[in-house]
């Protein structure tokens, strides 16, 4: 394919899509050794009254309000979570549930009663993004990516999920050290002084953050399957903290590419006409990657709980 | 608050200076998870050099005792002093050994850098692993005889194998105070001796330890102070005057019959 046809249509969606996984996958390591992976999940439905709200707020669909409303609705989740937590006395599980159930109803409740129902806020939307949208039309080939003028006329998403992906980055690495200590040893890391309670909140919020941002760009399966499926695959493929988020990485790039590929030209190889959905397909791979390793990982038999001397 | 005032300029000196050579200090120590403290008005003194048993039947706040000492939870009254200053300024002279349940055995992560999670508060976020931090790992994991498993992954090992392999991350923290929860719960025989060694190194070496043990058969074999508790302290002092069949049976109440207490064989009554 010609950079001419390749830069405007296919560039920025496979480099939202690349960036997204990364941003999910990230915190995914670790969100799925503390055994918290479903909370990619949990967090797109805390997001939606957020969302109804900004919505009420501004009374428009813009991406910008929607975002912050999700943004907020993430925190006042993790601000209740850990209140629930402290003042019930009960385990940040259990305190979870709570909170995410609730404020899925409040959001269903605010759709049905506000005349938000009118308004398209759909489902389709919401679940599969529209990544094939994203494109750049103000690119003519490879120059526009130095070419103030055509980067002007990126997609906003694409510097939105950009920057969100090296915060994630940034995060990681800073606080690698504390985050790998408690979560193989939350009594130990404690006993060094390491306050894992606020570590752990900062990890759900950093993972906040990334579906959220991801949800707008993508939508919320590829959040979900993000979350997961690099990481599980990845952890199969070594014994080695800092190996498996290398793998993750990497199976997540895979899949953005792949996946995007396939959507694009998979069912045209197949005979078919019609592209299907790129995010999609994109969670399809990540699946089947994971399916892969499921089978021939290098790690796969592991003992789970000590032998006994 | 009496060490408060110790520690300040009216003070006796020498009391403060008997303050200073204690490694830890324990003074009204209240801790509660619900409505019922888990430990009451508690008052411990270790030591400098001693090696110390906890001993008091479960739920007794024993390993709640260990984590207030940490600085883990906060009590609801009381205080803590470590070689008579702050915890927070002292916590690089503390090595802890938590109760095995806290682990999880599936993370992906090998003997040896289970061993360098010791060295956290060296390296701190971003220092480097060079050559000394491998060389000193190492060196723990020989203390222990854990030298041949340093790249097996943390739970394809033993029980017995996997408490040695956390007292050579206590270790490797290079402490001068080391508090070890139930460090003997189901171990093999051969590690129980490998542990017991290692400490009666450490004692030698002028360090103190102080670990929560269950087996009270072991306690005059052990160590040489102990401290009874159940909620309450019930006795601290020499292992010869204090693990009398007395005390224990205030500790354990009625659950520790007398023909057990008989089989111990204890002098003083
Ligand atoms: N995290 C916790 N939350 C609530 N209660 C706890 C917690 N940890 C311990 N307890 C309670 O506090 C008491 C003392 O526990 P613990 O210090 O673990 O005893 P021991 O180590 O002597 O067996 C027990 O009654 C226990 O049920
Ligand atoms: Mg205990």
């Amino acid at each position: 394919m010609s950079g001419e046809e390749f830069v405007p249509l296919s560039l920025t969606p496979i480099l939202i899509g690349v960036f997204t996984a990364v941003a999910c996958a990230l915190p995914g390591n670790f969100l799925v050794l503390r055994k918290q992976a479903l909370i990619g999940d949990a967090i797109s439905h805390v997001v939606l009254p957020g969302i109804v709200v900004a919505f009420l707020v501004t009374g428009s669909l813009a991406a910008w309000p929607m975002m912050i409303g999700a943004a907020l609705a993430a925190v006042v989740a993790v601000i209740l979570i850990e209140a629930i937590r402290r003042l019930g006395r009960i385990e940040t599980g259990a305190a979870m549930g709570v909170v995410f159930t609730s404020m899925f109803a409040a959001g269903v409740l605010l759709l049905e009663r506000s005349d938000t129902s009118t308004v398209h806020l759909d489902v389709e939307h919401a679940l599969m993004g529209n990544l094939e949208s994203l494109i750049w039309l103000d690119a003519y080939g490879w120059g526009s990516v130095l070419d103030p003028i055509a980067l002007a006329g990126l997609p906003p998403e694409l510097p939105r999920i950009f920057v969100t992906m090296l915060g994630v980055i940034a995060f990681t690495w800073l606080f690698w050290r504390p985050l790998k200590i408690s979560t193989f040893d939350e009594g130990f890391a404690q006993g060094l002084g390491i306050r894992t309670g606020a570590l752990g909140m900062a990890l759900v919020i950093v993972s906040a953050i990334a579906a959220v941002a991801a949800f707008d760009a993508v939508g919320s399966i590829i959040v979900i399957a993000m979350f997961i499926c690099p990481p599980a695959a990845a952890r199969l493929m070594t014994n080695r903290l800092e190996r498996q988020v290398g793998w993750s990485v990497v199976f997540a790039v895979l899949s953005a590419i792949l996946g995007y590929v396939l959507a694009g030209y998979g069912p045209g190889w197949l005979g078919g006409d019609n592209a299907v959905s790129a995010a999609g397909m994109i969670a399809a791979v990540s699946g089947l990657i994971l399916a892969l390793a499921t089978m021939f990982g290098p790690c796969r038999s592991r003992t789970g709980a000590p032998i006994e001397a | 608050m009496t060490h408060l005032e110790l520690a300040t300029d009216h003070g006796a000196v020498v009391q403060l200076q008997a303050l200073d050579a204690c490694p830890l200090a324990i003074r009204g120590l209240t801790v509660s998870y619900g409505e019922k403290p888990a430990v009451f008005s508690i008052d411990a003194t270790v030591e400098q050099g001693s090696m110390t048993a906890i001993i008091g039947p479960n739920g007794a706040g024993k390993s709640t005792m260990l984590k207030a000492a940490l600085g883990v939870i906060k009590p609801l009254a009381g205080t803590v002093t470590v070689y008579g200053k702050p915890l927070d300024t002292q916590r690089h002279r503390i090595a802890y050994v938590p109760q095995r349940a806290s682990i999880d055995w599936d993370f992906p992560t090998r003997v040896i850098d289970v061993v360098l999670m010791g060295l956290y508060r060296d390296l701190g976020l971003l220092g480097r692993i060079g050559r000394k931090e491998r060389d000193l790992a190492a060196d723990c994991l020989d203390r222990v005889g854990m030298h041949d498993f340093a790249d097996r992954q943390i739970g394809q090992l033993s029980g017995g194998q996997q408490q040695r392999v956390f007292l050579a991350r206590a270790l490797a923290q290079q402490a001068d105070l080391y508090l070890l929860d139930e460090p003997f719960a189901g171990v093999d025989a051969a590690t129980e001796k490998a542990i017991i060694d290692v400490l009666k190194t450490l004692k030698a070496q002028g360090k103190t330890v102080v670990a929560v043990h269950h087996d009270l058969s072991t306690v005059t074999e052990y160590f040489d102070r102990v401290f009874l508790i159940n909620v309450r302290k019930v006795a601290e002092g020499p292992v010869e005057n204090t693990f009398t069949s007395e005390n224990l049976q205030q500790a354990y109440g009625g659950r520790l019959a007398t023909t057990q207490i008989d089989d111990l064989s204890l002098t003083a009554i």
